[in-house]
């Protein structure tokens, strides 16, 4: 089976994969002339479906969980365990015991058990949540790692490729495009983020900050680099990170260590989240055409269960078409 | 019926867009209050110049009005340019004012609403002024062109509630004929209902519902606790008295009266 899958995104690239494992000869194409600038490449690459049910449907977990291991087995050595803490500066300890009310997987934890895990942080909070089961990854490095994995199993890529071209015919072509598919209902969710290299900073595992008008996250990367992410803006566009927001999410992260303040902004980023009015994402199929969507910001949380129900539609038709030659 | 610088509604509460998880529950509260103005804020839809198209035809597709509001302005220049744009991309005169005086406690700037209502009268706006509960800066917005009246009940997002019953009631005495809006700082029906058994006109809120464990479901029961705090209103509710008083006749006893 031929396949093309539009997108190399993580959407794309998951696809690729499930594609490539059942034996199916894949191409993948791009417009862009590298895999940085699209959404997947601005994301925080956080594996923490059980702190998302605090603003997402239980879908998010169910499908979540499974991408853990996904990523490990299909990356050895990217995913880190080490869970998710989740800290409220003093006066604001009731967004604590909010999130606690719509999550599970947590422990409640006080100031001795937030200074073992994250030592930096001693002092500076009294009480936390602490999902232990929940796992990071760095979106880029696994994006290029992921993308030469699928290069070793025999799938094409072709980048900067223009409408001009005609593709070649194939049994399957997937659409993974995100916010520049033309999909009814589908909309734009811009999320800005800043990568900061603070050397006098250590963090283990992600930290989310709880703030009545900024939450925040911040992601460790190797080296001291930290991703201090995201806005959620009503908007697709597609412009620099405003001051606006780079004040919100500095002073955010200042909060959770002043050392934060000194800090170099190495890039300051930004994304477009593609997402259907429920925020969830969708597998569709249309004859030979296959379609992944609306990942919002749960790209590397979702979209391997989402390349999977597109590989099991794509290949129950295949079997169908063949039932019906058959006959 | 409700009446808004000449539209009739049935429906007391007015309902924010922000904050929701989604714009499917957004939408889904809308309809559970049965709701028919809800406010949506510019500057967070506009960045960089653009609106979320797909936001916006979401909320058009509601089928309810919409009050287009000055969110996080700091300034009288911002709040005027911000409603200018508003008038726009929404193609509305309605406005809600809110100029913010303190970073902190979100309070209105109450010199610059005054002066950002006036301009904005003028130049044909139908201002919804956010402000506080002061009698005297009330009667400058409506010198200033207002013909309604936001006051807060607390902070913006604090959940507290009526903090001040007896200015509340001193502004609905002063202005029988104002239509007063509670805005800000109602965290639960019980607090709807209570603003309006006072005779408030309406309640408008986003936070207490957008941030409830389920959103459509605490819509439905603010819409309620707002119909019934209203029809306590219109039922001339008792007021405290210092004693015990009996209910049943004390048979056998002489009744004093």
């Amino acid at each position: 089976m031929k396949a093309l899958v539009k997108g190399a995104g993580v959407a794309g690239l998951t696809l690729a994969f499930e594609l490539a494992s059942r034996g199916a000869d894949v191409t993948v194409i791009e417009k862009r002339h590298r895999l940085a600038g699209s959404a997947s490449w601005a994301a925080g690459g956080m594996l923490a479906p059980w702190c998302e049910r605090e603003s997402a449907e239980e879908a998010v977990v169910t499908l979540g969980r499974l991408a853990l291991d996904w990523w490990d087995a299909v990356l050895p050595g990217h995913v880190v365990r080490s869970g998710t803490l989740v800290v409220a500066p003093a006066r604001d300890t009731s967004e604590l015991d909010r999130f606690a009310r719509r999550t599970t997987g947590f422990a409640a934890i006080g100031e001795e058990a937030i200074a073992v895990l994250e030592p930096d942080l001693a002092g500076r909070f009294r009480r936390g949540l602490f999902f232990a089961q929940e796992a990071h990854l760095d979106p880029r490095r696994a994006l290029v790692a992921l993308k030469d994995r699928l290069v070793g199993m025999g799938v094409r890529f072709e980048f900067g490729y223009g409408a001009v071209r005609v593709p070649e015919a194939v049994d399957i072509e997937a659409d993974c495009t995100g916010i520049a598919a033309t999909v009814p209902g589908l909309r734009g969710v811009r999320g800005e983020m800043l990568l900061l290299h603070a050397p006098d900073v250590s963090l283990a595992r992600p930290v989310r900050l709880l703030h009545p008008r900024f939450p925040v996250y911040v992601v460790p990367r190797a080296d001291h680099l930290f991703m201090v992410g995201a806005t959620m803006i009503e908007s697709d566009a597609n412009e620099p990170v405003t001051a606006r927001s780079m004040m919100e999410l500095l002073g955010a992260a200042y909060a959770l260590h002043p050392a934060f303040g000194e800090a170099e902004i190495v890039e300051a980023g930004v994304g477009v989240r593609p997402a259907f009015a429920d925020n969830l994402p969708r597998v569709s199929r249309e004859a030979n055409r296959v379609r992944i969507n609306g990942l919002y910001r749960h790209g590397f949380l979702l979209a391997p269960a989402m390349a999977r129900q597109a590989v099991e539609m794509i290949f129950s038709t295949q079997k169908e078409l063949a039932h019906a030659a058959h006959h | 019926m409700l009446e808004l610088y000449g539209h009739q509604f049935s429906s007391r509460l007015l309902l924010g867009t922000a904050l929701y998880p989604s714009p499917a529950i957004m939408a889904d509260a809308v309809k559970a209050a049965r709701n028919e103005i809800v406010t949506v804020s510019l500057r967070r839809e506009s960045a960089g110049g653009k609106t979320g198209g797909q936001f916006w035809s979401l909320i058009q597709s509601l089928g309810v009005r919409v009050l287009p509001n000055t969110a996080g302005c700091h300034s009288v220049k911002e709040a005027v340019t911000t409603a200018q744009m508003a008038r726009e991309v929404f193609a509305t005169n309605w406005l809600k004012l809110e100029v913010i005086g303190n970073h902190d406690t979100l309070q209105p700037d109450v010199f610059g609403l005054v002066e950002a209502a006036r301009i904005l009268s003028e130049d044909g706006f139908e201002v919804f002024p956010y402000t506080t509960d002061d009698l005297v800066v009330a009667e400058r917005l409506l010198e200033a062109g207002c013909r309604l009246l936001m006051p807060w009940c607390a902070p913006i997002g604090s959940a507290r509630g009526p903090q001040n019953v007896d200015a509340l009631r001193s502004l609905r005495g002063h202005f029988p004929d104002v239509p007063l809006i509670v805005d800000a700082g109602i965290g639960r029906p019980s607090h709807a209902a209570e603003v309006m058994e006072l005779g408030y006109d309406a309640v408008l809120l986003n936070t207490a519902v957008a941030k409830a464990g389920d959103p459509v479901a605490m819509a439905g029961a603010f819409a309620k606790a707002i119909e019934a705090g209203r029809e306590a209103f219109l039922a001339g509710p008792l007021e405290p008295r210092d004693m015990a008083v009996p209910s049943t006749p004390v048979i056998g006893m002489a009744a004093f009266s």
